[in-house]
């Protein structure tokens, strides 16, 4: 099987799982495509997770606003109204459990694999870019009109001279 | 006999589920100090009985397994046990801790049952009123 074919299969049960174990939310059937030109963020919550070893590559998970607090509050059961930092590390954590299980997983076919600590980002007109790699699995799932994307890319290390940079023209402040 | 119990992971979200979950089991626990990553938790430690650890692996300034180390080569603490709870299912972290000797291993997402069932043989029940 093929290195993409295994990232669909991984990331999919991924997601489900770590929304069904930890929010008690059933997703439903996401869309999952490899593309060439994956959509980058430019608004709301993006969290960053970096994986290193003989492959290397990206994990990243983003969504609105809205569904980052509700992602906040059935996680920890909870109300939100605003992000703030109790919502920022729950979009976080949430996305070292989906990227993580899909490393542990792609270890079996690619040898050890280190995960990094994630870091997450909230603003508006800001601008991601990965460089180095073009190619991403990308997970598209809607959970009450609300898109969660989350996206890997992963090649060997000779392959993907890897950086990932953001730039942040107008970002905005946590709103507690 | 109530625990005292240690949660050690840079996740405030995790570290307030756990909490909750902790509560949760019945067992008879009566504190449940925190800490962000392995130095925090050996100073918390210094200050406090602790009768089980919960520890994440991938953290901040000192991981999970430096910490279990650290742990081990302290005759205080030597047999203390300690249970992982990570994202790091990859046999050479669950070998690597099970060689350190960790007591558990559980794998982020991880169900309330789960936490309860790898508790059970570690703690006592609560009393019933």
């Amino acid at each position: 099987m093929k290195i993409d074919e295994l990232i669909i299969e991984y990331l999919s049960r991924s997601i489900t799982d770590v929304f069904s174990t930890m929010l008690g939310v059933d997703l439903g059937v996401g869309e999952i495509s490899v593309e060439n030109s994956a959509p980058e963020a430019n608004d709301g919550v993006v969290s960053f997770i970096g994986l290193a070893g003989s492959w290397v590559g990206t994990g990243s998970l983003a969504c609105s606003p809205v569904l980052a607090c509700r992602i906040c509050d059935h996680m920890l059961m909870t109300e939100t109204s605003a992000v703030n930092e109790e919502v920022l590390d729950a979009v976080a954590e949430l996305t070292n459990m989906i990227v993580g299980s899909v490393k542990t997983e792609l270890e079996k076919h690619v040898g050890p694999l280190g995960l990094s600590i994630p870091t997450v980002v909230f603003g508006r007109n800001f601008k991601t870019k990965s460089a180095g790699t073009n190619e991403w699995t990308v997970a598209r799932f809607h959970w009450d009109g609300e898109l969660l994307l989350v996206k890997v890319c992963l090649a060997p290390k000779e392959r993907a001279a890897h950086a990932v940079y953001h730039s942040i023209p107008q970002a905005c402040g946590i709103e507690v | 006999m109530e625990s005292d119990i240690l949660v050690v992971d840079d996740s405030a979200a995790i570290r307030k589920i756990l909490q909750r979950v902790l509560r949760q089991t019945g067992m008879a626990i009566r504190t449940i100090a925190e800490a962000g990553d392995g130095q925090e938790a050996l100073e918390v430690l210094k200050a406090q009985k602790v009768d089980l650890v919960l520890t994440d692996i991938n953290m901040p300034k000192m991981d999970g397994l430096q910490f279990l180390a650290a742990l081990r080569s302290a005759p205080q603490w030597s047999t203390l046990p300690v249970v992982m709870i990570t994202t790091e299912g990859g046999e050479a972290k669950v070998s690597e801790a099970v060689r350190l000797g960790a007591v558990g291993y559980v794998r982020k997402p991880f169900t309330a049952d789960q936490i309860k069932e790898k508790l059970a043989a570690l703690l006592a029940p609560a009393r019933p009123l």
